[in-house]
């Protein structure tokens, strides 16, 4: 009888531990179903970043199941009542050298293969129009808005013709947006998950930031960096606009400054 | 002065003597209990103030859970203590004074005072057969030095305004510049000056770990001779040593810049809106140092408490690993491996802080070398779970208590490990970076992997420490809802970060993009609940076996190692024997001996001395 | 149950005050207090890098950055950083006169020790004053934040290092160290010459570039 309880806590132990790698699998497998997982992505760069993601899942979760597996396994088989003693070794070099090598081997080519993208997304800026020094717009943080402003014809950003807004971004689709990227007050951080982009706001600092989104629609741009009691409604939009909407709303926005003079 | 006799601190001693002296003294109950030298005193006194910390932090967790979950609406129990204004409904300055609240009390008063301060005081001399720790007095000290920063962290929540609100990672200027949060004035100065007794504290309490582990073992105790879990305290000791004063230094400067208006991490023309005495007016222009950089401060808190984190795991591993080896009734696999790794954990620790600023402006270039360096981290890691996984081919396993909350950890280690691995990988880290991923990563290497270490070596430790046994059957109900609960509240986590949640918002409902996590969050908290309460089941069985459970013999799991020579619980001095050890700690199974364990004192040709 | 395992009986295992105790020593052939003050000072070592480091990285990120002889006295100081060095000398003194067992040699350079210590400080609270009183506090600018951050930390372990070698003063004067255990002495010097090289480096970094 004693036998078959202690039959039966094994077996539960078991099963409580084999459901971490099961339900954990399961959960990842229906995330996208449940909307737990990625947005969908609509810049450039993100389909990149998607695929990394991708790859180092895989790699990791072949690692979680083979070890929570082995482990389950492991408790299963030598938790039986057992008069005779345990197997006596204190280790195996070889053993130790595989896998101190394979891991050390998937581990550098993991850190290898993400070099290229960051390079291309964080490091350098695109060929294109805008640059550091010219950029599309300048975004800033402060408490608890994000503005931004989009230079005068001759690139100036400080000068009665420039145009200022709060909250809402307008960027023409297509395009590799380039914008500088500051704070007022304290520190922000700007996030764009459909964009696969986020950046700090650093006061004293004039980060260059880059971004091409390729469809059009409405993202939420949200504050990833606490900034204070406010930071949770510190929500901004993104328009991307087709690039003659933009032009138009662009237009629209100088008009309205003549003809009023200022702006907010 | 009796307790002189014990530690001779200052003798030369020619290496290998041993001195016996004897201690006729009865102490009052004061010098016993509330002001003792004793190293085992203390450890129970930092495990009774750590586990109130404890239930404090866990409440704290509970008022943001529900916050998370049901935003804006009065909550039970807590919210009339917490905000007693509105009639019990968070208010969005309090809510992010709860979670800074919660994750200091975690990080400062909980995980690594349980870690360090109660087992590293009561195993350490144990353990190596000394018997007290190297400076008694000093040690008492470290324990009474941690009480003004109770005392401080106690008051900033108390402060005029309300507490510190910028994270317990305190970044500036959200910290230093009084008009970025108005709620936290004083708050911020005395968490500031609580981090600073707390580092005090475990300074004086590092240099004695070191000290007696270096000199005081018993003879025979070579350093490859000695358990895991004293190479886990002594390592991350020489963390504490070695990162902590830089901290200790920064905090300083963050005073500094608080209190007398210094620029240590103020760049200039910072505006805040609502800045006095004029709006809009810079901090430059009413009398502001400026010319700092908010960079580093981050630079320098990371350099601590990056190496933090291993403190706050070096420890449990060791622990989990005697645990392990003692209940699987099979020596440690790989034990060389296991200390090495420990140790390049420790040296590699100071060289990623980076990896928590990919995203902060660093120079991106700069980011490559720290990714390059955590993911070496990572392997280390890897060589400790495969050895643990290899201790247990082949054995034989007692599945009570202590077991299987020392599994747990592996099992949640290994999660919160291989998540590392996301996040280091610095593209992807773009879209993690600062959301409930990384909650999910840190609390899976903490609470799930730490605290269940934690559960587990105080059933495993416990007779020893109390002189009786605990109850097996509460232990293990504990367990089952502890892990279930646990990955309730944790595993979902990774979903959530992964459609975007982020951390420290108050309703992240606000958000288009959030909108429909709200379920989830719902039954991550309803698991937060659950777990809080199924500690009910701990409580009763850890006070009522104190007092009801059966008389503990010296040595009630048949272990090896030297703690298990002595009395339950030993007395004043630890040893009622003369010590001499002939072997590693992990003898078990030995082919040719009757009894499956050789202890460490006995002389047996069957094994090897290595 | 064998007896090696057996239950704590009150009847057999002796009082827990009656224990004799068993105290090792495992080398290596260095004090216990001597190894404790080296980690200390590892720990102080890193508290100073911390200010130091930052300290260098704000004045290499500034655009600009005062010349200290244009702010402060160096000359002074410069006299001042000279009897701090005198002051390891006589320390070296005492501390070969305890172990020759010369009380009075002791108490005399430890004294003169105290002594160039406390006139250290002296000069450089009156060089606070003077600031103070121009108006020159943290708050004017980054120069002055670090400046009084790094000399004013080094100014309470010099403090804390008079304090220490006064108590010691007081033993000696009372003959607790006699010539086979000086190690008070000794801990107490140690961190005297840890506190004087500190600021060798400060007043070349802070004063002098
Ligand atoms: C396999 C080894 C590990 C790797 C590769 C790793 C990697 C990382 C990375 C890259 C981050 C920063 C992520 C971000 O903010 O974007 C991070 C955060 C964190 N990790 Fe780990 N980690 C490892 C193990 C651990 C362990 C053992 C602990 C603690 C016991 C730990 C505790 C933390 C904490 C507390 C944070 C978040 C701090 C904060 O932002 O509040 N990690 N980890
Ligand atoms: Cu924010
Ligand atoms: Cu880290």
């Amino acid at each position: 009888m004693s036998q078959l309880k202690h039959f039966l806590f094994r077996i539960t132990v078991a099963v409580l531990f084999v459901l971490v790698p099961i339900l954990g699998v399961y959960t990842f497998v229906k995330a996208p179903e449940w909307r737990l997982w990625f947005p969908e992505n609509v810049s450039s760069y993100g389909d990149e970043i998607d695929g990394l993601f991708h790859t180092i899942t895989w790699m990791v979760g072949i690692t979680f199941v083979g070890t929570e597996g082995v482990l389950v396994y492991l408790i299963l088989r030598f938790s039986k009542k057992d008069a005779s003693k345990a197997n006596y070794t204190h280790g195996s070099h070889v053993l130790e050298l595989i896998w101190t090598a394979i891991p050390a081997l998937l581990l550098v080519f993991v850190a290898f293969s993400q070099m290229s993208v960051w390079s291309k997304i964080k490091i350098n800026l695109p060929d294109g129009e805008y640059t550091a020094e010219n950029p599309f717009m300048e975004v800033y943080g402060s408490q608890f808005d994000w503005r931004v402003r989009y230079p005068d014809a001759d690139k100036n950003f400080s000068g009665a013709d420039v145009i200022e807004s709060a909250f809402d971004i307008y960027v023409p689709v297509d395009t590799k947006i380039v914008f500088r990227l500051k704070s007022r007050d304290v520190l922000h951080s700007f996030f764009v998950p459909k964009f696969r982009l986020k950046q700090d706001a650093v006061p004293g600092m004039n980060i260059p930031v880059w971004f091409e989104a390729e469809e059009t629609g409405t993202y939420d741009l949200i504050c990833a960096e606490l900034c204070g009691w406010g930071h949770y409604k510190m929500a901004g939009k993104v328009h991307v606009l087709a690039q003659d909407e933009f032009d138009a709303w662009l237009e629209g926005r100088r008009e309205a400054l003549y003809s009023n003079g200022s702006e907010d | 002065m009796s307790n002189a006799a014990i530690a001779r601190p200052l003798g030369l001693d020619p290496a290998g003597t041993v001195h016996v002296t004897h201690d006729h003294h009865e102490l009052g109950f004061l010098r016993k209990y509330i002001f003792s030298v004793d190293h085992k005193v203390i450890g129970i006194q930092f495990l009774f103030t750590g586990l109130i910390m404890l239930l404090f932090g866990g409440l704290m967790a509970m008022a943001v859970r529900w916050q998370l979950a049901w935003p804006w609406t009065q909550m039970p129990i807590l919210g009339k203590v917490l905000f007693p204004e509105t009639g019990g409904v968070a208010t969005p300055e309090g809510y992010t004074m709860l979670f800074t609240m919660h994750g200091t009390l975690m990080v400062f008063f909980v995980i690594i005072p349980l870690l360090t301060g109660t087992f590293g005081n009561y195993l350490i001399p144990l353990m190596i057969g000394a018997p007290d720790m190297a400076f008694p007095r000093l040690n008492m000290m470290g324990y009474w030095f941690w009480w003004p920063g109770i005392v401080c962290i106690l008051l900033s929540f108390g402060a005029q305004g309300g507490g510190p609100a910028a994270g317990w990672t305190a970044y500036p200027p959200l910290s230093t510049i009084e008009a970025a949060a108005p709620g936290s004035n004083w708050g911020q100065n005395w968490w500031l000056l609580s981090l600073t007794f707390v580092g005090v504290s475990s300074m004086m309490g590092a240099v004695n770990y070191v000290t007696t582990i270096v000199k005081m073992r018993a003879p025979g105790m070579g350093f490859f001779r000695m358990p895991l879990s004293i190479w886990g305290l002594m390592i991350a000791a020489l963390l504490q040593l070695f990162a902590l004063p830089v901290l200790t230094a920064a905090s300083f400067m963050q005073l500094f810049d608080r209190v007398f208006d210094a620029g240590f991490f103020t760049p200039p023309d910072i505006i805040i809106n609502n800045f006095s005495p004029e709006a809009g007016a810079t901090v430059d222009s009413v009398g502001n140092a400026t010319g700092g950089h908010p960079l580093l401060w981050q630079h320098l808190f990371w350099f601590y408490s990056h190496p933090a984190v291993y403190i706050m795991v070096l420890p449990a591993m060791g622990f989990a690993s005697d645990i392990i080896s003692v209940h699987a009734r099979k020596p440690i696999f790989g034990y060389k491996p296991m200390a090495y790794s420990m140790a390049a954990i420790a040296g590699l620790g100071f060289i990623v802080w980076g990896h928590h600023m990919f995203m902060s402006g660093m120079n991106p270039s700069v980011g490559l070398v720290f990714m390059t360096a955590t993911m070496m981290i990572a392997l280390p890691s890897a060589i400790k779970v495969f050895n643990w996984l290899g201790t247990l081919w082949g054995s034989r396993i007692r599945l009570n208590s202590a077991m299987l909350f020392a599994l747990a950890f592996v099992a949640m280690f290994i999660i919160g490990g291989l998540s590392g691995i996301w996040m280091a990988s610095t593209p992807p880290d773009i879209y993690i970076h600062d959301t409930y991923i990384i909650v999910a990563h840190f609390h899976y290497v903490v609470f799930a992997g730490s605290v269940m270490a934690i559960f587990g070596s105080l059933y495993h430790w416990f007779p020893k420490m109390f002189g009786r046994m605990m109850n097996e059957t509460l232990g293990k109900i504990h367990f089952f809802g502890t892990f279930i609960f646990t990955n309730g509240v944790f595993y979902m986590m990774h979903q959530l970060g992964l459609a975007g949640l982020m951390r420290r918002t108050a309703d992240p409902y606000a958000y288009e993009t959030y909108a429909h996590l709200q379920p989830m969050n719902q039954f991550i908290s309803i698991c937060a609940f659950c777990l809080l309460g199924w500690q009910i089941f701990f409580v009763v069985n850890f006070f009522g076996s104190m007092i009801w459970g059966k008389r503990a013999p010296r040595n009630p799991w048949k272990a090896t190692s030297l703690e298990w020579e002595t009395p339950s619980p030993p007395g004043h001095g630890n040893f009622d024997k003369e010590l001499a050890v002939y072997h590693g700690p992990y003898e078990y199974g030995v082919p040719g001996v009757e009894a499956d364990f050789v202890p460490q004192t006995q002389k047996c040709e069957h094994v090897s001395a290595h | 149950m064998s007896e090696s395992i057996a239950a704590y009986d009150p009847k057999v295992d002796a009082p827990a005050h009656l224990h004799p105790v068993y105290d090792y020593d495992s080398g290596p052939p260095v004090e216990r207090g001597k190894f404790a003050i080296w980690l200390f000072l590892a720990t102080e070592i890193m508290f100073f890098s911390g200010l130091i480091g930052a300290y260098i990285v704000l004045r290499s990120g500034a655009s600009t950055w005062p010349n200290p002889a244009d702010r402060l006295a160096v000359d002074l100081t410069a006299v001042n950083t000279f009897i701090l060095i005198c002051s390891s000398y006589t320390m070296v003194l005492s501390l070969f006169a305890a172990e020759k067992g010369d009380k009075g040699g002791t108490l005399k350079w430890l004294g003169l020790t105290i002594l160039i210590g406390s006139a250290f400080v002296s000069v450089q609270v009156y060089e606070y004053i003077e600031l103070i009183h121009h108006g020159n506090i943290p708050s004017k600018d980054i120069f002055w934040s670090t400046f009084y951050v790094m000399t004013g930390f080094h100014g309470t372990h010099v403090v804390i290092g008079v304090i220490w070698l006064a108590t010691v003063w007081v033993r000696v004067l009372k003959g607790k160290y006699p010539p086979q255990n000086y190690l008070g002495i000794e801990l107490a010097g140690l961190y005297w010459h840890f506190v004087d090289l500190v600021w060798v480096l400060l007043f070349t970094i802070v004063y002098l570039f």
